[in-house]
Parts: structure tokens; sequence; C-alpha cells
């Protein structure tokens, strides 16, 4: 293909899927090891909501309301999932069954009464996202990528998952060794005078940017995936943490790129004439790539004695 | 509120605590509505081994976690050597149960007790070869130096503890708690932690165990601390680990017969 | 544009109440298939309230939400077969049929990542639900280019559509409730037992692998029944909130269970009915936030676990534990560090400003000690050993023996001693 159709048409998409995804999967990693991989899943079902919300709030369909919106209902939901797992004594996953759906039915509710009709804001946009539409039609070809004039052009979305995405990566790379400890044994983290309650909220915060930062472009539910699907694979494949968060990013751009260019040009393979969602695709190759490494990953069987808890 | 603190401390001071390495002072600590440990005090002496005994849910690691801040007591104090917890934190090195923990998690001995250097480290501190070496040396202390890179999921019990007591040797503290390290070990293992624990109150060093077996007692420690939800008794153990203490910190639930055999042992 | 909405949500609110249109619904008065619907979700309400109570005694209730979200490739495919076959792809029967099959895979998949992997549950969950969606997307979007128009129907049932539902649908999701609901009449004394206590299960020679798949299967059915009405998003709040409600009320299983499925019914008709009384009211949602009014005002209100209950008890209780601890330090002349204990004593006029004990002060800490004392002489002693294990440091010892036993353990320790002041 060439570069004239290609950087227009499928580069940046391409590019926002890889970024989302290892974004996302960066944060999944701690997350699965921390027996929390269902806050992903909470989260983004709240950014509906939060969405909603800030265009109610605001009357206009902007980025930055959204992504502040979509922040704040995360946190939200984690404080109260939270407060209800303390308060009311519940364990941990019916307390988040409790909020996401809560959250999830009041955001249909509020949309079902708003008059959207003229934005573009509506409940499958927000499942599964639109990568496909987020093309750089200021390009020409691979000379666009040195031409400013065209680089103004690019889509806004990029540079969001990219600044998310080093933020994201500053955050793991400074929090490392702590975050490493508190996940491993929290109990000696905290003897050590680490605050482990408030590390444990920041990752969540972080974890809940990446979604909302990769949501606006791919939609909730290569979020799921991503926070999940990479890192758990990678669970497979290795037995230090160094090398589980190094295979994750790995899987987590193969399942962006083949679910991608499978999406586009598997129907065009098959004799078919329009493509399929990009999103769902990404997130059923990370599944595949899930199930191959489950079945032949080295590491894939457990080693040590399960938690007691 | 530091002035507050500045006067708690005083006070402290003033009360004969001194420079135990470990003081608690009317700790009570509930889970729920039943106080799991209720109005304890505890002296630690220096340079000594401590037991803590007591049946089965009497409060024994509750009292430990209480006083390293891991679980928020009801009401207490605790200083370490005459000095709030949190500034003392350098001091203590802690020694976990084996199954607080995932054994599954993705990572090598070596790493495991790198983490005792934390404090060290900080952050982003270059880990540099001669903390490798340190902790290197800490697993030859008890016995583990060729399993270093192995993954933590393939250890024996006995094995996962001598590398969580390598992990606090890393810490270079001079007070240690441990929390029931021989529950579940070889015996192998038990003589290798008694002889690191020994050696390390030759060097001055304070050691703290939560301990189940009675019949030990007496080679181990030095003093002992009997609980059962309060304090029962606490002192030098020929002293103190008299078959009448024993009776009132287990009550029923140590047998006649027990009690008659380590009456014996006690001579 | 916000204000505007403001205005039409609070006149639409008022016109709500005061409407006809809720009176008749809330009686079963807006038509047939109004009238159906509110009995297909009150017994959906039920019958997935009762499901999920045991789910969240096994501590598995997100397990729910993996099935929930598996249906959705399974509902294209059994659309795109039927379309093939030359049928009406929207055939309901057909689409749950369907549905039900991949929920039964996912389920599967995700037995096999936990039982034969090192992942847990949850991340093995998260995988399951998020890729069977995401495919379940791509062929939604195969549909798509089959033809417009011809996929609506699916797309409704993401967040469930009663609008312009037909009479025939609405019988199969009554005729599937009121089904679901009876099977869990006929096996909810070993689903209780399972739920409980596995292991103790398995000894009384219940079938606890068959039990566990029929719990499975309940869910599963209640899913699939729900799809219409709530949509698969939404379908795991009806297992979860009204079991999560229903624990406040009762410590007893069986109890829950009845509770649970109570609030579920009433959360599905109500729900219902507010929804067919006015226009962009979405089943599914109202139903799900009616739920959750219950779980709220059970959080807050109830006896024993309710929160307000929980935070009076437990100011209560530590005031007890400092009141305590000053008597006892009082009584051995110990100095009191902790400022809430001293404060307590002196509005308790225990002691005076200058932190000395008062007379009531030093009588309560001599008996305090004296309580103590007979307390220690009671655990040591092996033939009490019932009473001993009431101790935690707080209990009267009256409440625990009788004078004549008191009397004799008086005996024991010997004469009062004085207390220094």
């Amino acid at each position: 293909m060439s570069g004239s159709e290609f950087v227009p048409l499928s580069l940046t998409p391409l590019l926002i899927g890889i970024l989302s995804a290892v974004a996302c999967a960066l944060p999944g990693n701690f997350l699965v090891l921390r027996r929390q991989a269902l806050i992903g899943d909470a989260i983004s079902h709240v950014v509906l909501p939060g969405i909603v919300v800030a265009f109610l709030l605001t009357g206009v369909i902007a980025a930055w309301p959204m992504m502040l919106g979509a922040a704040g209902a995360a946190v939200v939901a984690v404080v109260l999932i939270e407060a209800i797992r303390r308060l009311g004594r519940i364990e941990p996953g019916a307390a988040m069954g409790v909020v996401f759906t809560t959250m999830f039915a009041a955001g249909v509710l509020l949309l079902e009464q708003t008059d959207t009709s003229t934005v573009h804001l509506d409940v499958e946009h927000a499942l599964y996202g639109n990568l496909e539409s987020l093309i750089w039609l200021d390009a020409t070809g691979w000379a666009s990528l040195v031409d400013p004039v065209a680089l103004a052009g690019l889509p806004v979305e990029l540079p969001r998952i990219l600044v998310t995405l080093a933020g994201v990566s500053g955050f793991i790379w400074l929090f490392w060794r702590p975050l490493k400890l508190s996940t491993f044994d929290e109990g000696f983290a905290r003897t050590l005078g680490i605050r482990t309650g408030h590390l444990g909220l920041a990752l969540v915060i972080v974890a809940a940017v990446a979604a909302v930062a990769a949501f606006d472009a791919v939609g909730s539910i290569i979020v799921i995936a991503m926070f999940i699907c990479p890192p758990a694979a990678a669970r497979m494949m290795t037995n230090t943490l160094e090398g589980q968060v190094g295979w994750s990013v790995v899987f987590a751009i193969l399942s962006a790129v083949l679910g991608y260019v499978l999406a586009g040009y598997g129907p065009l393979w098959l004799g078919a004439h329009d493509a399929v969602s990009a999103a769902g695709m990404i997130a059923t190759m990370s599944g595949l790539i899930l199930a191959l490494a489950a079945r032949f990953g080295p590491c894939r069987s457990r080693t040590g004695a399960p938690v007691q808890s | 509120m530091i002035e507050l603190a500045a006067r708690e401390g005083r006070r402290l001071e003033n009360d004969a605590i001194g420079d135990s390495p470990l003081a608690v002072r009317g700790l009570t600590v509930s889970y729920g509505q039943k106080p799991a440990v209720f109005s304890v005090d505890m002296t630690v002496q220096p340079g000594a081994m401590t037991a803590i005994i007591g049946p089965n849910g009497a409060g024994k690691s509750t009292l430990l976690k209480a006083a390293l801040g891991i679980v928020k007591p009801l009401s207490g104090q605790v200083t370490v050597f005459g000095r709030p917890l949190e500034e003392q934190r350098a001091r203590i090195a802690y020694v976990p149960q084996r199954a607080s923990v995932d054994w599954d998690f993705p990572t090598r001995v070596i790493d495991v007790v790198l983490m005792g250097l934390y404090r060290e480290l900080g952050l982003l501190g270059r880990l540099r070869a001669r903390h490798k070496a340190r902790a290197l040396d800490c697993l030859a202390r008890v016995g583990m130096r060729d399993f270093a890179d192995r993954q933590i999921g393939q250890l024996s019990g006995g094995q996962q503890q001598r590398v969580f007591l390598a992990r606090a040797l890393a810490q270079e503290a001079d007070l240690y708690l441990l929390d029931e390290p021989f529950a579940g070990v070889d015996a192998a293992t038990e003589k290798a932690i008694i002889a690191v624990l020994k050696a390390l109150k030759q060097a001055g060093r304070t050691v703290v165990v939560v301990h189940h077996d009675l019949a030990t007692v007496t080679d181990y420690f030095d003093n002992v601390f009997l609980i059962n939800t309060r304090r029962v008794a606490e002192g030098p153990v020929i002293e103190t680990f008299t078959a009448d203490n024993l009776q009132a910190a287990y009550g029923g639930r140590l047998a006649t017969a027990q009690v008659d055999q380590l009456a014996r042992v006690l001579g | 544009m916000a204000g505007d909405w403001q205005r039409r949500k609070s006149t639409s609110w008022r016109a709500c109440w005061a409407d006809p249109m809720l009176r008749d619904a809330l009686l079963l008065q807006l038509g047939y298939n109004a009238t159906l619907v509110a009995v297909g979700a009150t017994l959906l309400g039920i019958s997935a309230g009762a499901t999920g109570t045991f789910l969240f005694l096994r501590k598995r209730a997100l397990v729910s939400d993996a099935i929930s979200h598996a249906t959705l490739p399974g509902i294209c495919l059994a659309f795109l077969l039927m379309v093939a076959l030359g049928g009406d792809g929207r055939n309901l029967p057909g689409l749950l049929a369907g549905s039900a099959l991949s929920a039964w895979v996912g389920l599967l998949c995700l037995n096999w990542l936990t039982r034969s992997t090192r992942l847990a549950e949850d991340a093995a969950i998260g995988a399951v639900l998020s890729v069977f969606f995401g495919f379940g997307i791509v062929l939604l979007t195969v549909i798509q280019t089959l033809g417009a128009g011809r996929q609506a129907g699916l797309e409704g049932f993401l967040l469930g559509s009663t609008a312009g539902m037909l009479w025939n649908d609405a019988l199969v999701i009554a005729l599937g409730g009121a089904g679901a609901l009876a099977l869990i009449l006929l096996i909810r004394r070993p689903m209780t037992l399972v739920a409980f206590d596995p292991e103790y299960a398995a000894a009384r020679g219940v079938p606890v692998h068959r039990i566990d798949l029929a719990m499975m299967g309940l869910v599963m059915a209640v899913t699939v029944v729900g799809l219409k009405i709530v949509g698969l998003i939404l379908i795991v709040a009806l297992l979860i909130i009204p079991p999560v409600t229903a624990r406040f009320w009762t410590e007893r299983s069986d109890r829950v269970v009845l509770l649970s499925g109570l609030t579920g019914g009433l959360a599905g008709y109500l729900g219902a009915a507010i929804s067919a009384s006015a226009p962009n009211l979405p089943t599914g949602p109202i139903i799900v936030l009616v739920s959750f009014a219950f779980f709220a005002l059970s959080l807050l209100v109830a006896p024993g676990r309710g929160v307000l209950a929980a935070f009076l008890r437990h100011t209560q209780f530590q005031r007890r534990v400092h009141l305590r601890q000053g008597l006892l330090a009082l009584a051995q002349g110990q100095r009191i560090y902790e400022p809430l204990t001293l404060r307590l004593l002196r509005q308790a006029e225990l002691v005076r400003a200058d932190g000395v004990a008062t007379d009531i002060g030093r009588a309560r800490a001599a008996k305090a000690l004296r309580d103590e004392k007979r307390w220690e002489i009671v655990r040591a002693d092996q033939t009490q050993e019932a009473a001993a294990a009431l101790y935690d440091g707080l209990r009267d010892i009256e409440t625990v023996l009788t004078h004549d036993q008191i009397a004799e353990i008086d005996r024991r320790i010997g004469s009062p001693q004085e207390v220094p002041a």
C-alpha cells in the first residue's frame, strides 16, 4: 500500500490504537496482580455518565470537559466502591457491581432525557468508540510527517493519548519500587513507611486517566480488554515483574496492530466490501493472544501456594 | 499538633519507658465489637530475645501488627527506642507470616531480599553492586545463597521463611519483629533461623518473636510475654514461664497433661 | 442548553407524579403489552434477586458480568444463522437460544482460565467479558454491512428495549421468568447448602458440582430472559444489588434469598411501571435505579449492619473501651496518656479536672480491678471454659456468673485490697 493512502487513512488510527493499548496495559499489570482487574471494568462503565454530565453542564461536546467529567466519574466510582465495601462490609466484587451498574444506568437515563439528536453522543459510540474515523486528512504521504502545516491537522486524540501514555509511564517508572513492594507484601510495605492506601488510590486514578484518554479514542471495550488481556497473557510468559510488564507491552502492540489490520483489510480479503469494528477486533485479538499464552505459555500454571485470606 | 506530640514525647520519656526498643501502653485493638487485644502494656528489654506466647486467637499477631502500625489500634501508644514509631521506622525490621503474601507473585528470591533495602534506595536510587552483594550475603546467612535467582513460588515453606528472614537482615535494623517464623517449617530451617536470631542478639540487637511452641521457649528465649487478650505476665523466662502463668494464659485451652509436662521441663 | 434540560426534567417529573399514566401503569391498566412487560419484569426481578443471592453468598457476584457480556456473540451468530437459513433474523426464541449457547462457552472459558492457569478469577472474568463483548461488536458491524436496518433489533439487547415489544416476545419473557422461578424453588435447599459451605454440602452427599452448574444455568436463564428488558450490560445489577440489599436486614441465608427476591421483584415491577408511564424513561435503567434506591436506604438505616447503626455502635464501643481502660489505670495508680480517655473520665465525673480520681471514680476503679481479678480466676479455671470464652475486657462478670459463683471466686481472691488514690 502506498504512503499516500496509508498515512492519511490508517497511520493515525493505528498509532492511537497502539498508544491506547499500551497506556492501559501498563497499570493493568498491577491491577491484575492486586486482584483488582475489574476496577478497569468498573471505570470504563462509569465513563458514560461522566461525559453525559459534562455535556449537560457545559452544553457542548468538547474534549476537555468530557475528559474531566469522565475522570471525575471514575474517581467518584472508586470512592463509592471503597465506601460501600468498608461501610457496608460487602465483598469488593459485589460493591463494584452495585456502583458501576447504577452509575451506568444513570448515564443512560440522563442521555435518554437529553436532546442529543444534534450532537454525536450515544451509547454505542461510548461502548465501541470510533477508531476508524480518527483519520489525518491533511496528510498526503510519508512526507507529511515533516510538514508543519499537515502536522497541525493531526487528529487531536493522537497528542492527547501520547501525553497520557507519557504520564502513565512516568508514574510507573517513578513509583516502581513502592508499587512492586506494596503489591507483593502490603503489610511489610507499611512497616517501611510506604503509604499503601494512598499509593493504591493513585494507581487507580492513573488507570482511570488512561481509561478516559483511551476511551475517548477507542471506546470502552478496548479499555477493559487492554487492562486485563495483555498483562494476563504476559503473566504466562515470565516469572519476573519487569519481564511481565515488557511482555504486556509487546502483546498490547501486537493486539492493536493485528486487530486494526484485520478489521480494516480482513473483510476485503474475504471478498466483503466493508470493514468491521476495529475496537472489537483489537479486543478479540487480545483474547486470542491470551488463549494462546494460557495454552502454551512457559509459565502458565500456578507455582506458589494460593493466598490465604 | 506538633506541640502536642512534643509534650506527649516528654511525658513518655519521664515515665521510665526510657530507651526500651519497643514499649506499648494501653493498647486496645478490636476487629468489630470484640477486642483482640485489650489494654495491653509491654516493655521489651534491649539486646534480648523475647517470645510473645499465648493460645490461638489471643491477639499475639495483632499486638505485633498494631505495634508496627499495620493495623490501627482503638487506643494506646507505641514508642520505639523512646520515640514515636514513625520516626524510628529505619530501626525496625519485620518478618510477616509466610501465608500473608501470594507466593505466585512474579519475582525472584534476590528481588525479595532487595526489598529490604527500600529505605536506603528510595524511589529511584541506583541499585549498585554493593547492594546486590549485601543481599547475597544476607541470603548466605540463612543458607539460601544458591537460590538467589529462583522464582519465589518454587520454594518450600521453610525456604520461603528463610527468604523473609534474609529480607529483614538486609534492613540492618536494631529491632527485629517476627510473626510465627517457625510455623510449618522443617527442623533444619528452624535451626538455621534460631542460629541467625541468636547471632543478632550477640550483636546487641533486640528480637521479638510471636511463638507458638511452648516446648522450645526455654531453649530459645531470654524473656517471655504471655498474652490472652490481656497481658498475663512479662519477664525473664526463668521467673515468668511458670505453670501458674501458663494456666492463667491458656486457661481451659491447655490440657492438664501438657501443663504437667511443661512443669517437668521447667523443673 | 443545560438550563433547558433542567426545566424539561423538572416538569416531566412533576407531570409524572400527577400523571394518571403512572397510576394506571402501577395498576397494570396500560394495555396488554405494558402489563405483560410489568409482569415479566417482576418475575425477572424475583428470579434474578433469588439467583443472585446464591452467587453473592459464594462470593462470585461478578461472574454474572462475564456471563451477560458473553451473550452478545451468540445473539449475533444466531441472527446470521437464521438469516442464512432464510428465516427472520429477529426471532426472539432463536436469538435467546444463541445467547445462552455463547454465554455457556464464555463460562467454560472462565472456568478453564481459573482452573488450569495461574490467573485469579477477577482477571479471568475481565478477560472473558471484554473479549466476548469485543467479538460481539465485530459481528454486529458485520450484520450492519449485510443491509442497513435489519439489525436494529439487535442493538436493543445492549440496553434492553421494551418499546414496540411484540406480544409473543413479552410472553416468552414472562414464561421464562416464571420458569426460572420454579427451578429456584425446586433446588433452593441444596443451593443454599452449597453456597453456604460447599465442603459440608459435599460431605452430606449433595452433588456440589452439579448444583454449581445449575446455579450458573440459572444465572444464564435470568440473563437471557432479561436481555430484552434491561439489556446485557445492566442485567448484572438485578443479580447483584437485591442480594446485597437483603443482606443488610438479616443474618439468615434463607431469609436473604426471600428478601432479595422480594426487593428484586418490587424493583422490577415499580421500574417497569414508571418506565411505561412516560416517554424517554428506559425500562432497564429505571429498574436498576429503583433497585439502587432500596440499596442506599438499607445501607443507611438497616439495624445491625446499616451505616448509622454501625457508627453509633462503634462510638459507644470506643467510649466503653476507653472508660474501662481509664478505670483500670486509676485502680493501679498508672498514668493515663490518652486525651480521649481523660476527657471521658472527666465527663463521667470519675476524675477531677486535675486528673485525680473522685470518690465515685475510686469506687468504680476498685470494682473494675476486682472484676479483672475475678475474670483472671475464671479464665485460668478449666471448668469455667464456657464463661472464660466470653471475656473481652468489657463484659460485666455479673452477666456471666451467678452471685454464688462470684462469691466463691471472691473467697479465693481474699479480702478487697486498698486502692491507691
